[in-house]
């Protein structure tokens, strides 16, 4: 298990390069949806004021 | 009888693609997933390491594909841009607004790992050769794209400007994808994607297309996500949006 970690001795590079990749992916998949939750919200304030 | 197909006109409303989009949104999203976890799978664990390059090679597995998919996003970015421009068809400019996002993430991400990867290999983290520089100049081709769409008030100035950007950028697709043939250049040639038979041995293939496919699933989800938002936005004062609101809110 240790040497799966351990990357030949590469793990820095390759530990990070998986790492970043998780780390855009999930933040273009989050990013949207946190953008359209706002965007419901504001227009759902709008129409409850009443205005159009 | 119109050359549209029925189901492609309902499709072009915009309430009935929100809810299209969102759809398949989740299953394109579920697809990539099953295959991120298969392609993880091969490429970390199964397959074998490098001849040469030792497990430092295992970067290929996302570094590859999230290159490719920084191409591929481009060309469907600037296709639909141009639809948009000439036919004046406001979700095809959508939906290439949606797409600028995502691939300038694949960019940077094929940009950064490809600097982990070269650290170890050739001794230094960058060097401006023919494929890093013109990998570098498309990550500024999505940036423009972003900032000029954002810079345009009016939206229908603000498509035929993007869209003539995005096409004038396409000339450096081909520049990308040549670059290690027509310079001497320190990365290495194309073993898939060339006209004979692939020179990478099956092991590493598989975890190679199944991440390739997986990236290609996220970024469909990902972009009916997006376009899902840019609709919302320019429609929020129609009749449906605001039935969409209240449904939500359970009126």
């Amino acid at each position: 298990m240790s040497e799966f970690f351990y990357m030949g001795g590469y793990a820095f590079y390759v530990w990070t390069s998986y790492a970043l990749t998780a780390f855009f992916l999930l933040f273009s998949w989050l990013q949207p949806r946190l953008r359209e939750r706002r965007l419901l919200r504001d227009i759902a304030r709008r129409v409850r004021r009443g205005d159009r | 009888m119109s050359i549209i197909p029925n189901w492609l006109h309902r499709l072009s409303s915009p309430k009935n693609f929100y809810r299209f989009a969102g759809t398949a949104s989740n299953w394109c999203g579920w697809i990539a997933l099953v295959l991120m976890i298969a392609g993880l799978y091969y490429g970390l664990v199964d397959s074998p390491p490098d001849y040469q390059q030792g497990d430092s090679a295992r970067i290929m597995y996302v570094h590859v594909p999230a290159a490719w998919m920084s191409m591929f996003v481009y060309m469907v970015m600037a296709s639909s841009a141009a639809v948009g421009m000439i036919w004046r068809i406001k979700a095809s400019s959508a939906f290439a607004n949606a797409s600028a996002p995502v691939g300038a993430m694949f960019t940077a991400l094929a940009l950064v790992t490809g600097m982990l990867w070269g650290k170890p290999m050739w001794g230094t983290y960058w060097v401006w050769d023919a494929r890093l520089t013109s990998e570098l100049i498309l990550l500024f081709l999505y940036l423009g794209y972003m900032a000029l769409n954002s810079a345009i008030e009016d939206r229908e100035t603000a498509a035929r400007a993007t869209a003539i950007l995005a096409l004038v950028g396409v000339v450096n697709i081909p520049i990308i994808h040549y670059s290690v043939e027509w310079w001497n250049t320190l990365h290495q040639g194309a073993t898939v994607t060339k006209l004979d038979k692939p020179s990478i041995h099956i092991s590493m293939l598989i975890p190679l297309l199944l991440m390739a496919f997986a990236f290609k699933f996220y970024y469909l989800s990902n972009v009916f996500r997006r376009a899902r938002c840019e609709l919302l936005e320019r429609e929020q004062g129609k009749l449906w949006v605001r039935e969409l609101v209240g449904e939500k809110n359970g009126e």
